[in-house]
């Protein structure tokens, strides 16, 4: 398992954990997670190597998650730390790969109604990020062969509590009077509730044989707007929700002058605006689930209602 | 010369595999190779038989690409480029009419095509197919021909592209040094071929030495009379005879500057037993512009099938020999001696004009002998350009009664659109108002006009009026009354509402509009005292063949909601009224005035006994204030649709204590009248064998003596809704509940289909206009087919714009039962033009569609 100690990956973890498999952990960190583990960047072939000895599958979801920041880091931690468990995992004839993905690996800014899992194209992918990932999860799946499965599961916007990539930013945001709508939030977007992404990891790692070489978006199935997804994010976690509005232009615009004053001022962490959140808050996104869930044999078991119900609970916890 | 060659391997649309060179002697003898479309007999299986399909000028087998993916799998499916055209060899000498049908023959021998043939023919492939055709009378098992022609008729002048094309020696110039022809050609394609598509048709014709054959062809177009190929072409035309045993399909594109409707004609007039289907917006490359290998298709099946072409309904109409015929004027003649009031014209202070029951069979009688007497044959069509009133009853009954249709398109259809049906319905005669028969002329309608009232001589002039209905009176009041059309003549042509594409024309014989007049006498418990205000378009005419005075209020009756409830009151008093016959736009505008009534006006309504409203569903509390208004009367509303009225009635009193369900309650079907219900298959489309078991939901399909006898010129349309042998297609879906009642859900055109299955729109949407902040909702799809999600789009005055609150939002999906991807706010939803209340929930879904899709779509 690469990427256990992001809130998906320890997900995942834990399910296989709980069903009685055997869980090694490769991580940069020092948390210190129930299963065993291997310190070592997802970089240093030498680490992946080790760490996967004896081995019988791999989960693969160390990746570097960022709206902005130089290609070099985005292609040697994307792609080459693919191009490392992909390596390993024939080194040791390990049978079993699943890819962890991402939808806007196929998403080239138009909008998408109940998509398809349309083939990964790095050259039209939007961004480092998008465009690193489309480079791994194609070099991951061209892996496959007689003697290695490999499936890609590419889940949408995965969404919980304990979430500080999209709740904790929209709630951040929100809280001081900065989170606003573009184009009145009209967009349909779909997006999944945290524990339904890692049930459908673990059912990819069961199914890998039976699908091997094909990829898969996964989401709740619920397609709605971004506006009713902000609110109700933001009603969980007891800030008031978004009510100024602008248009695209505007949002798209600022965010290319954040872009360029972020990278030239070399502040860390994440801007408040860039064209690719501008472009992927206003866009349709929305994907098909009929073949997912019957390829992987597997159906989200907590529906986004009460997924906000268990974010509000989540909040209102920290909170007392 | 070049040799033939096979085409670039990446035309879209043209599979590589179909393609291979033929060698086959040209009509002088000479080998010559050419280049063929086809797919057999190699596939697995016996095919079915050969469809040979034979191209125009300048195109080449290309254009047939669809036919050869719609039946290359079943038929052999065989499309040559002519000699000179095309991917075929290029040859130095001039190929005329006559050589082509022998070259055509000489490569079918070589091809050793076998029966069963379907010959396919567009433009002047058409004489070339014919040719062929008549000289394989053995194989030929049927014909379609798009846009094409056997002669130049009569009364058509020479088409202005191919004049242009043929002027002196411009013919060279235009056709083959230039790509002037080529380009005009593909040009004309409604909507525009995509650019891949035109290069494609293009890419045979790229150098002015490969167009030398569609020069040539323009050239032997027999325009002349001393023209070589004109003996040719006349054989051809002459030879049809030899045909008529084939089923003949007309697939048209009538927005055709070299082929016009008049061509059409000429064709229907040669080949008798020929089905239609004319494509309504479709121009001359028809197969680029509408779904012609669908239809080419489902014509193969029957060919196949050995079904014969008889889709029409008559012969189960013909009257038992225990009931005597009760015609359409048979209520006139019973009162032709009566003197009391027939029909009442309302103008704003009282009647305008009363014609008697004497006055009104006379006319009809003198006014219908004088038609037939200036060439009104039985049969003929007529347009009628006359607003509802004495005037259009005299001339709908003298119409009838001499045999002749009435073409009836109402104004509802802006004038764009009643161009379009009349000029589609093919009509011979004119009646109108001054108006009316400015407008026919604006449209081009050719033949007898006749003028309702007499105009000053310039404008008689100016408009071209043969007659006026009082000189055809006068004509007609010596001469013997008309011969009595029978059960099965045609009588009537009229139109659809056009909320969903092109308007319909919609033929019905006589036996099916008498069984009309008996069904709403029997459903209505119609007695001869009753007496009719009349506010609704089709009704306003029924008066007299229901035998019962009528009165129009003073209205514009295309647009029902300019009945207020004084002037509804003023017609009841004119007459004493029992029954009142009003639009449901109608009944919201008279409950919206009815404060303006005076006491003696009151005591008036309250007489009425009967309200009845149609043509959209009625909300029951107009339903009830409406009635109210009346005295609080019996109220019904029956459903039905220009094709069938009435399917099935219900009354205000069953609405009220008919419970909920999923859908508008419409009511037991009425005496007569069979219901079933076709349901869907998870793609939404009505598969299902019909059937009549509870809450099944499904098309509703109607059989009845009174449903339409056939779409006019519509032939794949008139297929697919009669595909139930005796049953007709509604395009409306719904369930029948365990007592036999019909609920409607909506439209088949508006159903939903997502992955967990198929939703209906009016049940969500009556659930959700019962809460408070909503006036009127849509419940649409978006996304594909399959994969939608569902959306409601509502009116809510007092909210904002946009994505609805949560707090609405949450309401709507509890009201609904239904999880709403959205809720969309908007200020109005798009409501049809005819009814002003029937919701286009296609335009809804294409807006919510743009908005959703974060295009940043106005929600107006």
């Amino acid at each position: 398992m690469t990427g256990a100690t992001s809130l998906l990956g320890a997900g995942v973890a834990e399910r296989l954990v709980a069903r009685g498999d055997d869980v090694v952990a490769l991580q940069r960190g020092d948390a210190n997670p129930s299963w065993p583990h291997v310190r070592g960047d997802i970089r240093d072939a030498g680490i992946v190597d080790k760490a996967m000895r004896n081995i019988d599958a791999v989960v693969h979801a160390a990746a570097r998650v960022s709206v902005v920041g130089d290609w070099d880091e985005f292609e040697s931690v994307n792609v080459g730390g693919t191009q490392n468990v992909v390596d390993a995992a024939r080194a040791h004839g390990i049978p079993r790969l699943v890819q962890v993905s991402s939808p806007s690996v196929a998403h080239f800014g138009e909008p998408l109604m109940a998509a398809d899992a349309d083939p990964a194209d790095p050259d039209r992918a939007h961004g480092h990020y998008a465009r690193s990932k489309a480079m791994a999860e194609q070099l991951a799946l061209d892996a496959a062969d007689g003697s290695l499965d490999v499936v890609a599961v590419r889940p949408h916007l995965v969404w919980g509590p304990g979430d500080t990539q999209l709740v904790g930013r929209i709630v951040e945001r929100a809280a001081s009077g900065r989170l606003v709508l573009i184009d009145g939030g009209t967009a349909l977007i779909d997006t999944t509730y945290l524990d339904n992404a890692a049930d459908a990891l673990v059912a990819a790692l069961d199914r890998v044989h039976e699908v091997s070489g094909e990829a898969f978006v996964v989401s709740n199935g619920e397609p709605r707007t971004v506006a009713e997804l902000l609110t109700r994010i933001c009603h969980a976690a007891g800030v008031p929700g978004p009510t100024r509005s602008v248009p695209r232009s505007v949002a798209s615009g600022a965010g290319a002058v954040v872009e360029r004053t972020w990278t030239a001022t070399r502040r860390d962490g994440e801007p408040p605006m860039t064209r690719f959140l501008a472009e992927q808050l206003s866009t349709a996104h929305w994907f098909d689930q009929g073949r997912t869930q019957e390829q992987l044999q597997w159906a989200p078991k907590v529906p986004l209602a009460e997924g906000f119900e268990r974010l509000a609970a989540s909040y209102s916890r920290h909170n007392v | 010369m070049t040799s033939a060659s096979l085409p670039p391997a990446d035309l879209p649309g043209l599979d590589p595999e179909w393609s291979r060179i033929v060698s086959a002697p040209d009509a002088a003898g000479t080998p010559r190779n050419w280049h063929v479309l086809d797919t057999g007999p190699s596939g697995p299986g016996e095919p079915v038989g050969t469809v040979l399909c034979v191209h125009g000028n300048p195109t080449w087998s290309y254009t047939f690409r669809s036919i050869v993916a719609a039946l290359g799998d079943t038929w052999r499916v065989v499309a040559p480029d002519h000699l000179g055209m095309g991917y075929s060899e290029r040859t130095d000498r001039l190929h005329t009419l006559a050589d082509r049908i022998d070259e055509l023959g000489s490569l079918t021998d070589e091809l050793d095509v076998k029966g069963p043939v379907l010959v396919v023919a567009h433009d002047w492939g058409g004489p070339i197919a014919l040719g062929w055709a008549e000289r394989h009378t053995d194989i030929v098992t049927g014909v379609a021909l798009l846009n094409t022609a056997v002669s130049q008729p009569d009364d058509a002048s020479v088409p202005p592209l191919i004049a242009a094309a043929r002027a002196g020696r411009m013919l060279r110039t235009v056709t083959q040094r230039t790509r002037a022809f080529l380009d005009g050609t593909l040009r004309l394609a409604h909507p525009a071929l995509p650019r891949d598509v035109a290069a494609a048709y293009r890419a045979p014709y790229r150098e002015a030495g490969r167009r030398r054959a569609i020069a040539d062809f323009v050239a032997d177009i027999p325009l002349e009379t001393d023209h070589p190929s004109r003996i040719t072409l006349d054989q051809v035309g002459e030879g049809l005879d030899a045909l008529r045993n084939v089923p003949v399909l007309l697939l048209w594109g009538p927005r055709d500057p070299v082929f016009a409707d008049r061509y059409l004609r000429d064709l229907q007039r040669r080949l008798p037993q020929a089905q239609t289907h004319r494509f309504e917006g479709a121009g001359h490359l028809v197969i680029e512009d509408a779904p012609v290998a669908a239809a080419i298709a489902r014509f193969a099946d029957d060919l196949a099938a050995g079904r014969t072409r008889e889709l029409r309904v008559v012969p189960a109409l013909l009257p038992t020999s225990s009931t005597e015929r009760r015609t359409l004027w048979s209520g006139l003649e019973d009162r032709a001696e009566d003197s009391s009031v027939a029909v009442v014209e309302m103008g704003r202070r009282g009647p305008a004009r009363a014609i008697t029951w004497k006055q009104l069979a006379s006319t009809v009688r003198d006014l219908s002998a004088g038609l037939t007497a200036v060439g009104v044959r039985p049969e003929d069509r007529v347009a009628l350009l006359v607003p509802p009133g004495a005037d259009l009853t005299a001339v709908l009954y003298a119409t009838w009664r001499a045999g002749a249709v009435p073409v009836v398109a109402d104004a509802g259809l802006g004038l764009p659109g009643l161009r379009r049906a009349l000029r589609g319905a093919n009509v011979q005669h004119v009646i109108g108002v001054a108006r009316g028969l400015s407008a026919a002329k604006g449209m081009g309608l050719s033949g007898t006009y006749i003028s309702v009232g007499g105009f000053a001589p310039g404008l008689r002039r100016a408009l071209g009026v043969d007659y006026t209905v009082a000189e055809l009176a006068q004509i007609g009041r010596q001469l013997p009354t008309s011969t009595t059309p029978s059960v099965t003549a045609e009588a009537a042509v009229l139109f659809t509402s056009g909320a969903t594409g092109p308007a319909k024309g919609v033929v019905y014989r006589h036996a099916q509009l008498e069984a009309q007049r008996d069904i709403i006498t029997e459903t209505f418990g119609i007695r001869p005292e009753d007496r009719l205000v009349a506010a609704f378009a089709p009704f306003a005419l029924f008066g007299p063949a229901l035998g019962i005075p009528s009165a129009v209020p003073a209205m514009d009756i295309t647009k029902p909601a300019t009945l207020t409830s004084r002037a509804m009151a003023d017609a009841i008093a004119a007459i004493d009224a029992t029954l009142v016959f009003a639009a449901p736009a109608a009944l919201r505008n008279i409950v919206r005035t009815a404060s303006t009534l005076d006491q003696a006006q009151r005591e008036r309504c309250g007489r009425v006994r009967l309200l009845l409203s149609a043509g959209a569903p009625v909300p029951r509390d107009t339903l009830r204030a409406a009635s109210l208004v009346l005295g609080g009367c019996e109220a019904h509303t029956p459903y039905g649709m220009t094709e069938a009225l009435p399917v099935a009635d219900v009354t205000l009193a069953e609405l009220e204590s008919g419970g909920r369900g999923n859908g508008v309650l419409v009511g037991h079907p009425v005496s007569g009248v069979q219901v079933a219900i076709s349901p869907l298959d998870p793609t939404g489309a009505a598969t299902g064998a019909l059937t009549d078991t509870p809450d099944v939901t499904g098309e509703i399909c109607v059989r009845g003596p009174h449903v339409k006898d056939h779409y006019d010129q519509l032939w794949a349309t008139q297929r697919d809704s009669a595909r139930d042998h005796g049953w007709h297609r509604t395009g409306d879906i719904g369930h029948l509940d365990p007592e036999g009642r019909l609920w409607v859900e909506g439209r088949i055109a508006h159903i939903i289909t997502t992955p967990a299955g198929v939703v209906t729109p009016v049940g969500p949407e009556q659930r959700i206009e019962r809460l408070d902040p909503v006036r009127l909702a849509a419940v649409v799809g978006v996304g594909p087919a399959g994969r939608q999600a569902v959306v409601a789009v509502v009116e809510a005055p007092l909210q904002d714009k946009g994505v609805a609150s949560l707090d609405l939002t949450d309401a709507l999906r509890l009201a609904a039962g239904v999880e709403f991807a959205a809720v969309l706010v908007v200020d109005e939803l798009p409501v049809d033009i005819r009814h002003n209340s029937k919701i286009d929930r296609v335009q809804v879904s294409q807006m919510a569609s743009e908005v959703l899709a974060g295009r940043g779509g106005a929600l107006s």
